[in-house]
């Protein structure tokens, strides 16, 4: 089974499920029912795929391994390459696990053009799997970009009332930085001759250019991350996108700038990370502090939690560019389980925005009197979020403030205050939803979680404690890609300079 | 079994969690009390077996962390610290686990209460048996969201909502320091698994951290941060304010969480890492000082409060303050047998205040109680004894530890141990008169509630009376029976290597040879204070009014509580809500987006239809254009040629 091109299957299949639902013809409720059961079927298929991938995937080397590779502009030496590594490996898992319970979201939640939702949800599956599988620049791009095509439709179709605004918001954060990165390409692709990834991240590009280029990917990362102060498409990208747009927004669109400062700024351009380091600080902390005050004062509970994903991936940042093994790790840790549980907050709002159709804080209030269950799974992931030990929120926080502390204590200490800030909106935000009187007459009839929901919360729950009593399931992986991406990097810096412009 | 003992309250309350409607409310009580009372019937084995058979051990688990050179499992880990905390958690937690069924049995969420007692029950002992500061800090942090849900547990009331964020957050702020003193630790150790740690600590004693943009003396920066973790949770000065407030909580939580276990785990937490402290002098200088602080602060506001938890919640910080300043000089053996002492006794007080209240049909002011004791004796007996045991009079169990704290102070031989000793007798002169006013007020006088509830006023069911008494006959003899042990001549083999002494740290040895005006003055200072409150509430029951009108500000200022909320309020909560909404709408909205996005794309709109101004569409509009062009070209043409 090795010898199959896991990897293309994987990234691929959601699209063969979208081109089947798009053959379904007939009764509107018929064909609804239809894309929903196909698109389920494919996304399920397409995870147990993948589960396939953490299987055979050695976790002794730091390899990129199931390389699939296939010629596609020779005369440029642009290839169709995929391929994991300890890195992007559990990168690809989120996006496949995420994307069916998605579509188990949206069951009822979507009435209006079932079929071309679900065709967008799984062209989207195949554009972000592909992105972290991508082993040439230019197939990166090509996926990297795709994934705004669909997520722009999705905001723009099936959005709130101010959707328009806010897809374009989106749209020009975004494509501001894709510029600058396609720019960076060109030069790169000058400069190497090559757009293959394996080869470019052991191609020294003189220390001047190196300042260019990791700006200008900078430019484009940053936005998605969001780092502060580009940041404010995500809260108003949020609030207006259905539950489930949210939901892979926060689970993994934001992680594509993480991954690529992973994967191309710290390898590519060693030198000008190194230096740039305390930009990134400086951001960083800026984002965990600004952003949590201002989600404590936020009246909409989407925008609450966008703007703590703003601030919880501010450590992410923080981690990375202390290039250190518990930094690093962390921060990938980070955003494993902030893709598992800032989604899952945001299923959770999508629950009670479909019984009651307005996400206004002040609307709510004591909701545990008739949805026990619905508290609890709030509870746990709200716990989750706030780094409790014992889920995965707190792994990544730890280690990425382990990391820091090492490196300077005093971004260790301004990004601690983030573990006082956190609970204190997060808990200020349970206590307006779910404590309390149940006053409202409208509130008296809600209901608790129907199966369905039930099942969409199960394996959320299930991974959050996994990640969080036993991350060496998935920190073990990691160890030798990262110990790779952090001696690659100690090495040049320690050569310097003057090695780098000897290989020219 | 070493599993089992920590494992089996995680099953009951699991259970009773997830399966308490199908079991009912009977089914979940049975279900959690057997899961603690084998816990404590383990403890007691385990207690032997560690203590006496002097087999201490570790039981590896799991891995948990492993990145680069971080290696760290989860681990129980028994030691004689170890086994005594279990003993004191699984007890109390046992007894109020039974009370419970008896106080709760009107309420509508019984399932879901003794879930939450059970799991704080989990989360304490995964704190206690930690074998590593990750683990100690993942049962630290369990207890906080136990205690965060219990104070919540009646949810609708506003106030007890605000208390539970209050405790979390504010623990967090200790927790702060607690995570960067972890770092510290590893940073400085490269480990943080206690073993290790506590072999390599004399090393080093001279070591020094550069951290924060300067060189400190490692050892006191990383006990410094720790210690502020312990003073959040153990409600020290400054970071007391929640403990109060988190009197919104049912009675008996107030008794297992916030006096008996979970409030002592900083006074554990320090304990266990006596080997770094030890070679910190400053830093146990510090313990001494907030210790010493705290005992005497938390006891003058004890003395004007009128709820009666209230009285009691400031009587367990300034017993807190205590244990603190009896580490600080180095005496943990005492801090460590006044928390077990303790327990006892304050679990005790609690549970009596909660069966007054429950008589008192959920009355907590104590000026509307008064002229009870006839109606409901046994609870007033065994309050009694309570306060006999908290006020230090001999021969009940506060007596032997107090004492012994406020020896050892004294036996420290410095002008810190001094200052603690003074602290210690006089707050132990005004913990007997809060102690004597409360049951004076609450038992005696005139009835002043009115005649509905006076009626009603009756003793408890059996199923909470005998947790008392079990609690009572730790109250007398815990201290005569563990003086021996805990602080005597068995000391030595009693505590093995679980607690570490530098050689020239001899208060606690010092403490059983002070002078006998220094060992009888914390006795008298008891006495004095029992005489004053029957002098000022029951024969002349006038002058406290007339005191608090003379002294007004005074009697305002501790009523207030010296205005720590207040203070708080307006240096913390206010400003971070007035910023955040500052940064929203001004911030983000005006700044980044009015330039950014919106700016940008309010421009090219602009540009864009002052553009399409031009374009009108009238003919002479257009010719006329033309004409002022010809017209400029030829003027050009003329200027520049001729």
């Amino acid at each position: 089974m090795t010898d199959w091109p896991l990897l293309s299957i994987t990234t691929f299949l959601p699209l063969l499920g979208a081109a089947f639902i798009l053959t379904i013809n007939g009764e509107a409720k018929v064909v609804a029912r239809n894309a929903r059961n196909v698109a389920l079927l494919t996304s399920i298929a397409t995870f147990l795929v993948s589960l396939l991938v953490w299987a055979n995937f050695n976790p002794g080397t730091a390899d990129f391994q199931m390389v699939d590779q296939a010629s596609w502009l020779p005369g440029f030496d642009i290839s169709y390459k995929m391929g994991v590594d300890g890195i992007s490996l559990f990168f690809v898992l989120l996006s496949t696990f995420l994307t069916p319970l998605c579509i188990l979201s949206a069951w009822e939640a979507v009435q209006t053009r079932v079929k071309e939702y679900m065709i967008a949800f799984l062209i989207l599956e195949t554009m972000m799997v592909g992105m972290f599988c991508a082993l040439d620049l230019v197939l990166f791009y090509t996926f990297f970009e795709g994934v705004l095509i669909p997520m722009f439709i999705i905001i723009g179709v099936w959005g709130g009332p101010r959707r328009v605004y806010a897809a374009f918001k989106f749209f020009l954060y975004t494509l501001l930085g894709s510029v600058l990165m396609l720019l960076a390409i060109l030069a790169i692709y000058f400069n190497a001759h090559t757009t293959d990834i394996q080869v470019l991240l052991s191609h020294p590009f003189p220390a001047a250019l190196q300042s260019w280029l990791w700006l200008a990917f900078f430019a484009s990362f940053a936005v998605k991350v969001p780092m502060w102060p580009v940041h404010t498409w995500l809260p108003d990208a949020h609030v207006e996108a259905p539950t489930a747009g949210s939901v892979i927004l926060a689970g993994v669109l934001l992680k594509m700038g993480g991954y690529g400062f992973l994967r191309f700024s710290l390898p590519m351009f060693p030198l000008a990370s190194h230096d740039f380091a305390p930009l990134v600080y400086t951001l960083s902390i800026v984002a965990v502090i600004y952003t949590s005050l201002v989600a404590l004062v936020q009246e909409d509970m989407k925008k609450l939690i966008a703007y703590s994903s703003v601030a919880h991936m501010g450590f992410v940042t923080i981690g990375i560019f202390t290039v250190q093994v518990q930094g690093i790790e962390g921060a990938i840790y980070q955003m494993l389980s902030h893709g598992i549980v800032a989604s899952a907050l945001f299923l959770c709002v999508g629950v009670i925005y479909d019984r009651m159709h307005t996400r206004e804080i002040a609307r709510y209030g004591g909701l545990s009197n008739r949805m026990p269950q619905y508290a609890f799974v709030f509870m746990v992931f709200t716990m989750a979020s706030v780094g409790l030990p014992g889920t995965s929120g707190f792994v990544g926080e730890f280690l990425v403030l382990m990391g820091a502390f090492q490196v300077n204590s005093w971004v260790a200490a301004f990004a601690a205050l983030g573990l006082i800030l956190g609970p204190a909106y997060m808990l200020y935000l349970y206590r307006r939803v779910i404590f309390g009187k149940l006053t409202r007459e409208d509130l008296k009839s809600i209901l608790d979680l129907s199966p369905r929901e039930v099942a969409v919360f199960v394996p959320l729950i299930l991974v959050v404690l996994w990640m969080g009593v036993y991350p060496s399931s998935f920190l073990a992986p990691m160890h030798a890609s990262v110990a790779k991406l952090i001696n690659d990097y100690q090495l040049v810096q320690t050569a310097g300079d003057p090695a780098s412009l000897a290989l020219r | 079994m070493y599993a089992a003992v920590v494992f089996l309250p995680l099953l009951g309350s699991i259970i009773a969690g997830f399966f308490g409607r199908k079991i009912g409310d009977l089914g979940s009580q049975i279900v959690t009390c057997v899961g603690v009372g084998l816990s404590a019937l383990l403890s007691v084995l385990i207690f032997i077996e560690v203590v006496v058979n002097g087999h201490t051990l570790t039981v590896p688990l799991l891995t948990f962390i492993q990145s680069g050179d971080i290696h760290v499992e989860w681990a129980l880990r028994f030691d004689t610290l170890t086994a005594v905390m279990l003993i004191v958690v699984n007890w109390v937690s046992f007894m109020v686990h039974v009370y419970s069924i008896g106080y709760m049995h009107h309420d509508p969420s019984v399932p879901r209460f003794q879930s939450y007692l059970s799991l704080f029950t989990f989360a304490m002992l995964m704190l206690v048996t930690a074998d590593n500061l990750v683990q100690l800090f993942f049962g630290w942090e369990g207890v906080g969201l136990a205690s965060y849900l219990l104070i919540g547990f009646w949810y609708e009331k506003p106030s007890a909502c605000a208390a539970a964020i209050k405790a979390f957050v504010v623990n967090r702020v200790g927790d702060f320091g607690f995570a960067l003193g972890i770092f510290g630790v590893y940073m400085l150790f490269g480990n943080i698994n206690f073993d290790p740690i506590f072999a390599a600590a004399p090393t080093k004693a001279a070591a020094v951290l550069h951290v924060f943009g300067r060189d400190f003396p490692a050892l006191t920066i990383c006990c410094l941060l720790l210690f502020l973790g312990a003073m959040g949770k153990s409600a020290q000065l400054g970071l007391h304010t929640w403990l109060p407030d988190a009197m919104e909580g049912p009675t008996p939580v107030s008794a297992l969480i916030h006096a008996a276990t979970m409030v002592t785990a900083g006074v554990f937490m320090v304990a266990r890492m006596s080997p770094l402290f030890e070679y910190s002098q400053t830093a146990l200088n510090v313990v001494t000082i907030v210790g010493a602080a705290t005992a005497m602060f938390a006891a003058t506001i004890g003395c004007v409060q009128n709820d009666i938890k209230r009285v009691i919640a400031y009587s367990t910080c300034s017993q807190l303050g205590y244990m603190f300043f009896a580490i600080g000089v180095s005496a943990y053996q005492a801090g460590i047998f006044h928390l077990f002492t303790h327990a006892f006794f304050k679990a005790l007080l609690f549970l009596g205040a909660g069966s007054v209240i429950h008589a008192m049909s959920d009355e907590q002011d104590m000026r509307r109680m008064g002229g009870i004791w006839k109606h409901i004796p046994l609870t007033y007996a065994l309050m009694f004894i309570g306060s006999l045991a908290l006020a230090g009079i001999p021969p009940f169990a506060g007596y032997w530890s107090k004492d012994t704290i406020i020896e050892a102070a004294w036996g420290a031989g410095t002008p810190i141990g001094q200052f603690a000793y003074v602290m210690g007798v006089a707050a132990a002169f005004l913990t007997a008169f809060y102690s004597w006013r409360l049951l004076i007020m609450t038992f005696h006088g005139k009835p002043r509630a009115d005649e509905h509830v006076m009626a009603h006023v009756h003793e408890s069911p059996a199923v909470m009376t005998i947790p008392l008494m079990v609690l009572a006959a730790g109250a007398i003899f815990a201290g005569y029976i563990g003086f021996e042990y805990f602080v005597g001549e068995g000391m030595t083999q009693f505590w093995g290597k679980a607690i570490f002494l530098l050689g020239d740290h001899e208060a606690i040895h010092n403490a059983h040879h002070v002078p006998s005006i220094i060992s009888l003055l914390p006795s008298v200072a008891a006495v004095s204070g029992i005489a004053l409150a029957y002098l000022l509430y029951m024969f002349a029951p006038g002058i406290p009014g007339v005191l608090a009108r003379q002294f007004r500000g005074l009697y305002l200022f501790l009523l207030n509580k010296w205005y720590f909320d207040e203070l708080y309020d307006r240096v913390f909560i206010k400003p971070a809500f007035w910023l955040g909404y500052g940064m929203w709408k001004g911030g983000d909205g005006a700044l980044i987006d009015g330039c950014g996005p919106d700016g940008v794309a309010a421009a090219t709109r602009d540009v864009a239809r002052r553009m399409s101004l031009l374009q009108t569409g009238y003919l002479y509009h257009y010719a006329f254009a033309m004409l002022i062009g010809v017209a400029g070209f030829v003027t050009w043409y003329i200027v520049k040629v001729g």
